[in-house]
């Protein structure tokens, strides 16, 4: 199930070896062995190299690709989780806390996809509600009151499309979480781990610094979508994907990114913690030019950046 | 064949707004009610339906016509035209769609922005246009918004922005959802400045425009039976797999919702604008 379909052939090859390697007749197979293992590292690179759009979007949704609960485990010291928007209820889909990087005090927030069906579900596919966005703010606003600089994790198909989420005012909930990042006066870095769907995952990243793993994605619409809408027809996504240019390159080539930060090879749902190293390693330089500027410098090119942003004759 | 943005509308409001004006003389029906209207009266009307009291939608000179004082609207970055800015193509290159509207309403874009006066009281106006590629927000409805916006922290007057949108332009990819992201940002000059801004929700505003400058105002209006939302009913459905509500997303349910201040009718939007500016303006130095 987690094999995405351009993998199966050096899935197939893993698994041949892993037989193999079990196998007690090591006489045989030793050199077929040694053939095998030269067989996948060709494999690897024709399997990974170029990947096309529609290619990293299916690795961006990678079920075992790390995201927030994998980064705060892994990355982050003294976690404390912080719950609830005050007026409504805890939004699953996006966590958040106080944390430590590398010494560094932060304020995390981060969607939550959730690794297996139980845990989608608890946390709704990392689809968050209005008072998910509420939730945000209250604790990005604290931690402007508190000095403590802010990092965001982005990994949603998007806000919840829901009766009850129109009801409490999902739009509302989204376009203040932007009006007022622009205005929060400590260091913004906000990362891109998997899928940046949409106003549900701008709504976190209006950010000093906008960063994204180099097979995430961050776009305006969902390829499904898009393709329903040109074509009714969701199962075009694959088109689609193509022409709406959401790759880290297609953003880093529109000015819209600071950096694309490497994965692996072999991808991050192949390599979890070496990618959550790069991304560490990224936001710490980042956060280290961040902390020199003065508020007044942080408002100045957040404000700059975004007010800029936009191709017209 | 329909365009993107004709799908996102449901057939029984299908929008008379393809022709800019009315001819008069001719007779129309009403899209709810099927009633017919003599086009002159539909006019004197402001194109609401005189039996059952539908709006019609309104083209963006239509709108200024009959919020502002005679003549008193001067454009404003009116030269500003859209680029190319992915290579977006569907059925048509995105260049060509951009034609194709522009031709079809008369604009250079889906939003008309300037100085107007209401009731004699100088502010800075700006309309969306829904017939314009559905009233989407790319690059450009972003710059004339923020620089409209700018402008009246300049000249220190009210602002008022009228919304019919599906939402942001994907034909320009990343780059119209970061247009959410700059306007609204941009909103915070006027709050410095205690400046009023008045956002008028009609039918429909949705997406990329509700989640940005349009439920940002001090006072949220809207016209009756506007569809306001973020997510659009198809998506909601086909998400949750069940019927919705009758009224849902309507101007009147958002309401009771909380989630505007008012629902008013077209023919008394002129008078409510200029006397909600009196109280907003009137201990403001």
């Amino acid at each position: 199930m987690a094999t995405l379909y351009f993998e199966r052939e050096l899935v197939e090859l893993k698994d041949k070896l892993a037989k193999l390697l079990d196998s007690s007749d090591t006489t045989t197979t030793k050199s077929l062995i040694t053939k095998l293992k030269k067989e996948i590292v060709k494999k690897e690179k024709s399997t990974y190299q170029n990947l096309d759009a529609w290619q990293t979007t299916l690795v961006a949704r990678h079920p075992k690709r790390p995201g927030t609960t994998d980064f705060i485990k892994t990355c982050i010291s003294d976690f404390i989780e912080l719950h609830g928007d005050r007026h409504y209820r805890n939004d699953k889909a996006i966590t958040a806390g106080l944390g430590t990087l590398d010494g560094h005090k932060f304020m995390i927030l981060g969607h939550v996809k959730g690794s297996n069906t139980t845990d989608n579900l608890k946390h709704n596919f990392g689809m968050a509600n209005p008072e998910g966005y509420r939730k945000s703010l209250r604790l990005m606003q604290l931690a402007q009151k508190f000095n403590l600089p802010i990092l965001t994790l982005i990994d949603t198909p998007g806000a919840y499309p829901g009766i009850g989420a129109e009801d409490r005012q999902q739009a509302e909930s989204i376009a203040v979480c932007l009006r007022e990042m622009g205005i929060l006066k400590v260091p913004i870095i906000s990362v891109v781990l998997g899928e940046g769907g949409s106003g549900g995952a701008l709504a976190l990243a209006v950010a000093n610094r906008l960063l994204m793993l180099s097979n995430a994605v961050f776009g305006v619409i969902s390829p499904e979508g898009c393709a329903s809408i040109l074509w009714d027809n969701p199962a075009k996504a694959k088109q689609a994907s193509g022409m709406l240019k959401q790759t880290a390159r297609d953003l880093k080539d529109l000015n819209i990114i600071e950096e694309i930060i490497d994965e692996p090879f072999s991808c991050a749902h192949n390599n979890p913690l070496l990618t959550l190293e790069n991304v560490k390693a990224a936001i710490i330089r980042h956060y280290l030019v961040l902390s020199k500027l003065s508020p007044t410098q942080l408002l100045a090119q957040r404000q700059k950046k975004f007010r800029l942003i936009g191709r017209y004759k | 064949m329909t365009s993107w943005f004709e799908k996102l509308t449901p057939n029984f409001l299908h929008p008379e707004s393809k022709k800019v004006s009315i001819p008069e003389g001719v007779w129309h029906k009403c899209p709810n009610c099927k009633e017919t209207i003599y086009g002159k009266d539909l006019k004197k009307s402001l194109k609401v339906c005189t039996t059952c009291g539908f709006h019609f939608l309104l083209c963006a000179t239509e709108r200024i016509e009959q919020l502002t004082d005679a003549d008193s609207f001067k454009e404003l970055y009116a030269n500003l035209t859209p680029e190319d800015p992915i290579k977006f193509v569907d059925s048509k290159p995105y260049p060509e769609r951009v034609k194709m509207a522009k031709r079809k309403t008369g604009l250079t874009e889906a939003v008309l922005t300037g100085d107007a006066k209401i009731n004699g009281r100088l502010v800075s106006l700006a309309v969306l246009d829904f017939g314009f590629m559905g009233g989407s927000m790319g690059s450009v409805m972003g710059e004339k918004i923020t620089r409209l916006i700018e402008h009246s922290a300049d000249t220190n007057q009210p602002l008022i922005v009228v919304s019919a949108s599906g939402g942001a332009r994907m034909q320009e990819g990343i780059l119209s959802l970061m247009q959410m992201a700059k306007t609204s940002i941009a909103l915070n000059l006027l709050k410095d400045q205690h400046l009023a801004y008045i956002s008028l929700l009609t039918y429909p505003t949705m997406g990329g425009v509700s989640a940005s400058f349009a439920m940002l105002g001090d006072v949220i209006l809207a016209e009756p039976g506007s569809l306001i939302g973020f997510a659009g009913p198809r998506v909601i459905k086909q998400t949750i797999k069940q019927d919705l509500p009758k009224q849902f997303q309507r101007a009147e349910e958002q309401l009771e919702h909380g989630g505007i201040d008012r629902v008013v009718k077209r023919g008394d939007l002129k008078d409510e604008l200029s006397k909600i500016l009196d109280y907003l303006t009137a201990n403001i130095q």
